[in-house]
């Protein structure tokens, strides 16, 4: 197997791609706070109004409509209270609407950073867009990285950060466009990103270069995009755990009539469960792709050194890792572990995962050659 | 009891015992061992044991008790090891006597997972057995009191109690959930995938283990290293040196064999990465068994094994071996051929030592022995006042041998094992010129005339050499599969959400049919309520509502507010995806 020559027009393309994504998302952090701090005002009791308005809708239409079919469905709700689902579908058109009112049950979501603010609303939508650009431009300089030497571009530490970062805001965009209520997750996502991208260029980068025979395997391929896959997800519901812990907190001082600080902010926030529910299965349903990348790296420790496990540091850490996200699915699944107590075991799970990518490779050195920093 | 019950139901678990346990999760108990004695008091520390608080512990102190092994040198890494107990000498007995140069194999590590994994044969195995209880029965009949179950709707409607009941199981049977058979209350349940996945997760634990221990038990590893052009069989003498374990040591080695017709390497030669490898490929030809007659050409590269016989041949490492002749005092050639130079860094800067053992008798007439120690550079720097000899690249661009020569005894004879990469100088003199260490640089082709008289040595040329380890390691298959089947079950056990779904029809006292849905899941996930909302839309078209529908607040008697029920404690459960 003969490796190419590296380009360096094209990875000087990917250079020049990597700090236009990073003004795009420097425009998009700015929008969002102008997004918070315009949405401000007012957010908060208009949310029911807007409710009621809805049920107005579709009781009307109801009435107007002969052969209408309406189901209102009571759920039992975390705290102990109720909250209903109502599906109604017109018997001719098939369609359904659905409608999700709260009865006596937990606090209700926030609306969203912009609150009911219009020229929030929009800035908002301005973010989102210069996020959804930014990270063209990223996944671009990723390619293009990858084309300038005819390998998967997270050979060292710089790639493998621009990669991180790269599928964090994928998250975020994915979560997006699955109707997901997380708009307020932008603000977060765009700052670690241009964080995570500021150390990449300005301490990590190295030019792009061949890799040493030990990582020319396509099982680098599988297994370290699979691994960047599951940090930009983990991040996704790091900050989701956090915002939960706020969230949270906040609802017990108010329920509990003490003081709040920043209630504007947190009115705009989900509600707590809500939040801790999309942790949760953030979590979840990324953990099969982690054991998943744990045992690609086994496969290919295993053509590259003769045994699939050999307790290398990263191999230790990968494995403590995914041993704290099992405790804490665990802890969920099992002995009912919930809010706060789970939280703070995502928190630790999380914190491994941080310490397995940066912390092993600063701090100790072991058999994974692109460790160097 | 605790927080660890997992069947955790809202309603009235006492009038329906059967309907309450969805989750087949054996029950938990801890209460102090009743009666004394020993019995008991195993009966309590099993019960403790397969408890989901000791196993969630167990889980967290086996993610503790990782951490050392990455923070102190183990010994599979025995010159990191040796370095650090240099560099800490107090403290390496008490860290000796804790076993933290041996975490993976520690008493300490190995309690934590031995006893995780009897704590999950002793949780897996009941679960299976009511698994199978659970797949033989029918879906447990609905509960008295339908309004207490965690997701409910209601609705009035003209159709007659057994048409609905009829529909219901035809929509129910359509939407692919085990209906139990019969007529009257319709009982539904679907999601049993979800426990197949969970408990196959589980087992696949422990075809890892299998595997692992299978691996630790009956492997073994060598490592050779092979001139180009030289051959090689697979025998212990063979060997450079060997690591077996209980069920394979020296005796057992895989017949077969392999010549290295030629090494190549190739590096990078320009940029800031220049002298990092690109590739390296070893051209063999290899025979199974102990005829070497029929051969087969293969390459070996990093990544890319040879398997043979039942052992993989990894190529792990390559260097130089320089050529040379020397002769005696009397000109007679006491030695020839290549000899395997160690490198030392990335550069291959190689030290080595050549050791003539036949040398004869020297100028004085007295018998002696000669040595050479030096370095081989692939490529020399061109000035090395300051570094000493080393090589700036990893190939042969200029390769030089820079040698100093030693007279005297090289104790070879002693008995004692010699390291043949190092001199023992002890009962050597070095040969010297005007006061100082003779030493010379040669070229390819040049030769050195010995001081006072020892004769000569010329460098010839060098060989390439690559370094093999031969490895045995059975049980990879196992572990393999126990991997995938932990990832399939994980897959089932966390996107499939196991539910019930009730639907009862009855005549209400004023002469409409009340019609009654409720749905159970084993988590609070509202998609639950979206199927139950989806299935009574539908159930709608056979049983339409009447005018007034009764929400919560409809029928009032029928339907008793659900605030008062404990639904918090609905079980929970990973989020399904369908
Ligand atoms: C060897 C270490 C273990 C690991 C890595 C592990 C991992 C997991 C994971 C990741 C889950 C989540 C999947 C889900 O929610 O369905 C889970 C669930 C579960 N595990 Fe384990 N587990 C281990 C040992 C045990 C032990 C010792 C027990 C019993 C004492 C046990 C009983 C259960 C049960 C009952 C569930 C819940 C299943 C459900 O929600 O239906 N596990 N385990």
């Amino acid at each position: 197997m003969l490796l190419a020559q590296v380009d360096t027009q094209l990875a000087n393309i990917s250079n020049y791609l990597i700090y236009s994504a990073m003004t795009v998302y420097t425009l998009a952090m700015f929008a969002q706070i102008f997004e918070w701090t315009f949405g401000a005002k007012g957010g908060v009791a208009v949310r029911s109004a807007r409710q009621s308005s809805l049920a107005e809708t579709v009781t009307e239409s109801a009435e107007a409509a002969k052969g209408v079919r309406k189901v209102t469905v009571t759920v039992a709700a975390q705290g102990g209270g109720t909250t209903t689902l109502t599906r109604t579908a017109l018997a001719d058109a098939g369609a359904t609407t659905v409608t999700s009112g709260r009865g006596d049950g937990g606090p209700a979501d926030g609306v969203g950073p912009a609150g009911t603010n219009e020229k929030a609303d929009l800035v908002g939508r301005m973010a989102v867009s210069l996020t959804v650009l930014g990270m063209l431009l990223h996944a671009a300089s990723v390619i293009a990285r990858g084309l300038s030497v005819m390998r998967w571009p997270w050979g060292n530490m710089y790639e493998f950060s621009c990669a991180f970062a790269l599928m964090m805001v994928a998250a975020y965009v994915i979560l997006l466009a699955t109707k997901k209520n997380v708009r307020w997750l932008g603000l977060p996502v765009t700052v670690v990103a241009l964080l995570i991208l500021g150390i990449a260029v300005a301490v990590l980068y190295t030019d792009s270069e061949q890799l040493v025979p030990a990582l020319h395997s396509y099982w680098l391929g599988i297994h370290v995009s699979t691994a960047t896959i599951c940090g930009g997800a983990f991040f996704a519901a790091f900050v989701t755990t956090l915002a939960y812990l706020l969230k949270d907190r906040y609802e017990h001082r108010l329920a509990a009539g003490l003081t709040v600080r920043a209630a504007n902010l947190m009115e705009r926030l989900p509600a707590s469960g809500t939040l801790d529910k999309l942790s949760y299965r953030i979590n979840a349903v990324i953990f099969p792709l982690w054991t998943f990348t744990i045992i690609a790296g086994a496969i290919w420790a295993e053509a590259a050194w003769g045994k699939y496990w050999e307790w290398d540091p990263k191999e230790t850490w990968s494995f403590i890792t995914w041993v704290a996200y099992a405790a804490y699915l665990h802890a969920r699944a099992t002995a009912g572990w919930r809010g706060r107590k789970a939280a703070y075991l995502a928190l630790l799970a999380f914190a491994c995962w941080l310490f397995n990518f940066y912390g092993v490779n600063i701090f100790i050195t072991g058999k994974h050659s692109y460790a160097g920093v | 009891m605790s927080d660890t019950k997992t069947s955790l139901q809202p309603a009235d678990a006492a009038d329906d015992p059967d309907v309450e346990r969805l989750s087949t999760a054996p029950e938990e108990n801890d209460t102090a061992p009743v009666g004394i004695g020993v019995l008991g008091w195993l009966r309590w520390f099993w019960r403790q044991l397969t408890s989901m608080r000791v196993a969630l512990l167990l889980l967290f102190l086996l993610s503790l008790a990782a951490i050392p092994g990455s923070l102190v040198p183990q010994s599979t890494n025995p010159v990191k090891v040796a370095d650090w107990k240099n560099a800490h000498r107090g403290i390496t007995p008490l860290y000796e006597k804790l076993q933290l140069f041996d975490v993976y194999s520690s008493v300490w590590f190995s309690a934590i997972y031995i006893l995780l994994f009897v704590s999950l044969a002793g949780c897996i195995l009941p679960r299976t057995w009511q698994f199978v209880g659970v797949l033989r029965a029918q879906p447990p009949a609905a509960p008295r009191n339908l309004t207490r179950m965690p997701v409910y709707a209601a609705w009035h409607t003209g159709a007659a109690p057994e048409q609905v009941d009829a529909a219901a199981r035809r929509l129910l049977g359509k939407r692919r959930f085990r209906v139990a058979a019969g007529t009257g209350p319709v009982a539904a349940e679907k999601g049993y995938l979800r426990e197949v996945g969970n408990l196959l997760f589980h087992f696949a634990l422990f075809a890892l283990l299998t595997g692992f221990a299978w691996a630790s038990l009956d492997s073994g590893s060598g490592t050779k290293i092979v001139l180009e052009g030289q051959g090689y069989s697979n025998t212990t003498t063979q060997l450079d040196d060997f690591t077996g374990s209980r069920f394979y040591g020296i005796d057992d080695l895989d017949a077969f064999g392999f010549k290295l017709d030629g090494f190549t390497a190739e590096f990078q030669t320009s940029g800031p990465a220049a002298g990092t490898a690109k590739e390296f490929v070893a051209n063999v030809r290899y025979w199974e068994g102990a005829d070497s007659g029929k051969q087969k050409n293969a390459k070996i590269e990093v990544n890319h094994p040879l398997e043979v016989g039942g052992s993989k041949v990894f190529l792990t490492a390559h260097g130089f071996a320089p050529v040379v002749t020397v002769r005696n005092a009397k000109d007679e050639v006491v030695y020839r051929g290549p000899t395997v130079f160690l490198p030392r860094d990335s550069n291959v800067t190689s030290p080595g030592v050549i050791k003539v053992n036949d040398y004869g008798t020297g100028p004085d007439g007295e018998k002696t022995q000669l040595a050479f120690q030096g370095f081989f550079l692939p490529t020399a720097a061109s000035d090395f006042t300051h570094t000493g000899p080393i090589s700036v690249f990893p190939a042969a661009a200029d390769p030089r041998l820079v040698l100093s020569a030693y007279v005297g005894d090289l104790r070879t004879d002693s008995g004692l094992p010699q390291n043949v990469y190092e001199l023992d100088n002890k009962a050597m003199t070095q040969l010297q010129v005007d006061g100082k260490p003779a030493a010379v640089n040669l070229k390819v082709g040049e030769g050195w005339d010995l001081p006072d008289g020892y004769g000569s040595v010329t460098f010839d040329g060098y060989q390439q050499w690559a370094n093999f380890t031969v490895s045995h390691r059975p049980g990879n298959s196992v572990a393999l599969l126990g991997a995938v089947a932990a990832i399939l079950g994980l897959i089932g056990s966390l996107f499939i959400q196991r539910r019930r779904i009730w639907v009862r029809a009855v005549t209400a006292p004023d002469g409409r049919t009340l019609v009654e849905v409720a749905g159970l899941g084993r988590s609070e996930s509202a998609r639950t309520a979206e199927e139950l909302a989806e299935i009574a839309v539908e159930l709608q078209d056979d049983a339409p509502a009447a005018d007034e529908p009764p929400g919560p607040d409809g029928p009032a008697d029928d339907v008793p507010a659900a605030a008062d029920s404990p639904a918090a404690a609905v079980p929970t459960a990973p989020e399904t995806k369908e």
